[in-house]
């Protein structure tokens, strides 16, 4: 008992796997999935099963609070387009919007914090005037900050709607500009497909590649299963629908120097969710699938996160793929002296 | 990784697990709500965590830090000696950002004849006192923290927790309460002193038992007792300001609170002691 997340993705998986759980495993796995922000993704993946009339409130809650929190989305994406209107440039809704304003089984049940949108490099200072004239502010007035994101980072530095209260993330591509891989954002946004709202969302296989990145090469992993969930759908959307995605997908990650990253991805969520995947991009498991297995699961009952060891590993992994070493030594450096 | 002791706790229709890395909160828990139902079976609404700040803070100046399904960034923990007011902030804190079957309206609830008084206001308006002094005057006490309303009947559920007092009530409910209703004295804590009553036995074994909103104040503890009318939009602004989940249920939140706003006469109340309360409330009460 207690051990990590495997009932959550047990439940995810296989539906059906929760009818052998007692009360106190329910409980395990409502506060597994509250962590990992699952929730509600949960509820929805649980609609067909004889779930316990004790349990079922609960998922009753998480399927309202993941309909309003995709209303909000929706609507803050609209104002973001309004906003931004008097530009006339493609903005690219990215991650949980986009899953919900394309109607994409990804977006079924899911929890949305922060509105990121990507739009084209040369377009940035415009769509931050517009942002601030519309009603937006700086989080981070710090100048250090403000100079590391403009400098290094794929995106503005966060800014928070003062009436609204939300966030919303401007990038201009996928990953920091200090990280290995460098996307091409320019055939990303080319790519993009119009939706009827006037914005757009990336096309299937480079919204797939970008969920990728986001997992990997741009965090420690931390609420990874979430993202990795994601991940399974949208493959087996996308695989499903059109038999000709694989090729797509394996010529988009060669061209945005995902390759490594998408390999990985298809082993980690074939392993962990049984999605059916291309082995010609997965390949064959790797030794070190086992620690990130570890590092994704790093949950006990209570909701917290275990494996300390594994996480930290993780942690400073993450800032070494973000920037080489001297850099990354001077911005602890400067992070420590300032806190 | 230390494992946790852990309870089950049912106050109205919230179901808790309590997991805790000291016996210590649990076993008062324990025993201040020892007459309401534990554990159904295993199942919980809501799971909430006591845990050292740091491993180290299990054993050198002990300090509890809160958290659980649902939690704040930037809570700020309590020494060991205040954990039953850590466990009841805890749950608390479940409740206002997770609970989503009724509207959760910052007030104290008392029923009589299936109606419900409900009392609102600021910290140190009175509106705990107010609500533990009718529960010993023939009210049904139904809650002294989070009124829940529900969104498709308009009733009223009650939410008996311990009643949390503060500094000078603490001496004001000792004058009429035996000491076996008390739980610890929490001295210094952020809100000053703090002292639970358990709630009459009445209470707790009703808790299930729903009542019709009659009657909505606005107490203001310290003023020359008058009555007075508020205009609605006032009401329904400052119980927007009052509920933990207007905003996170939406539309629904919107209904149920005009609804309310619209329905249930409101005065705003000052007085300077118990007994002047209690004669305003009398004379409003037998006018409805």
């Amino acid at each position: 008992m207690m051990g990590d997340a495997r009932p959550l993705i047990d439940a995810l998986r296989a539906p059906e796997t929760v009818l052998s759980l007692d009360g106190t495993g329910w409980t395990d796995l409502i506060s597994i999935a509250r962590a990992e922000s699952l929730i509600g993704s949960l509820a929805h993946r649980l609609a067909d099963v004889a779930v316990p009339e004790q349990i079922q409130p609960v998922l009753k809650d998480a399927i309202q609070a993941a309909d309003l929190a995709r209303r909000q989305a929706l609507w803050e994406a609209d104002c973001a387009g309004r906003a931004l209107a008097p530009l006339n440039c493609n903005t690219v809704l990215m991650k949980g919007t986009a899953y919900v304003a394309a109607d994409l089984d990804a977006g079924v049940g899911r929890s949305i914090g922060d509105l990121d949108i990507m739009v084209a490099r040369d377009q940035l200072t415009a769509v931050e005037e517009l942002l601030l004239d519309a009603g937006w502010e700086w989080v981070k007035p710090d100048p250090y900050d403000d100079q590391y994101y403009r400098d290094h980072m794929h995106e503005l530095p966060p800014l928070i709607h003062r009436e609204r209260d939300r966030m919303i993330d401007v990038h201009h591509t996928i990953l920091p500009l200090t990280a290995g891989p460098t996307p091409n954002a320019g055939a990303m946004l080319d790519y993009a497909v119009r939706l009827d709202s006037g914005l757009y969302v990336m096309a299937p296989a480079d919204m797939l590649l970008h969920s990728i990145a986001h997992l990997f090469a741009d965090g420690d992993l931390a609420g990874g299963l979430r993202n990795l969930w994601d991940i399974d759908r949208l493959v087996r959307q996308f695989a499903g629908a059109d038999e000709l995605f694989w090729m797509e997908l394996g010529v988009r990650a060669k061209l945005h120097q995902l390759e490594p990253h998408l390999a990985r991805a298809l082993r980690l969520t074939a392993r962990l969710y049984a999605t059916p995947v291309s082995e010609n991009l997965s390949g064959s498991t790797n030794m070190t699938d086992h620690f990130y297995i570890r590092r994704l699961l790093a949950r006990d009952g209570w909701g917290r996160e275990n494996r300390k060891f594994t996480r930290q590993a993780f942690y400073i992994r993450s800032h070494w793929l973000r920037m080489p070493p001297l850099m990354l030594t001077r911005h602890l450096w400067t992070k420590w002296r300032k806190a | 990784m230390a494992g946790l002791h852990h309870l089950y706790l049912t106050v109205g229709p919230a179901r808790f697990r309590v997991a805790s890395t000291w016996r210590q909160p649990l076993d008062q828990l324990a025993a201040l709500y020892k007459d309401y139902p534990a554990s159904q079976g295993g199942y919980a609404d809501f799971t909430v965590r006591l845990e050292p700040e740091k491993p180290w803070r299990r054993y050198i100046r002990p300090s509890v830090h809160i958290s659980g399904d649902f939690w704040l960034p930037d809570a700020a923990p309590l020494p060991l000696s205040q954990c039953l007011l850590a466990a009841e902030m805890g749950m608390n804190l479940q409740m206002a950002l997770g609970w989503r079957r009724h509207l959760l309206l910052h007030a104290s609830s008392v029923e009589k004849d299936g109606k419900a008084l409900l009392m609102t206001g600021l910290s140190g308006s009175g509106k705990s006192t107010l609500s533990a002094m009718l529960a010993e005057k023939g009210w049904r006490f139904m809650g002294d923290e989070f009124a829940l309303l529900n969104p498709d009947t308009g009733m009223v559920h009650s939410f008996p927790r311990l009643i949390s007092l503060k500094n000078e009530a603490i001496a004001a409910m000792q004058a009429i309460l035996p000491d076996s209703r008390f739980g610890p004295l929490l001295t210094g804590t952020p809100k000053g002193d703090i002292r639970h009553i358990i709630p009459p036995l009445d209470a707790v074994k009703r808790m299930a038992d729903t009542a019709k909103p009659a009657l909505l104040l606005f107490p203001r503890f310290g003023y020359d007792p008058v009555l007075r009318d508020m205009g609605k939009s006032e009401i329904f602004v400052r119980l927007t300001q009052a509920s933990t989940n207007y905003v996170a249920l939406g539309e629904t939140g919107f209904q149920a609170l005009t609804k309310f706003v619209d329905r249930v006469p409101t005065k705003a109340m000052d007085y300077q002691s118990g007994e002047q309360a209690e004669e305003l409330i009398d004379s409003l009460w037998s006018q409805l």
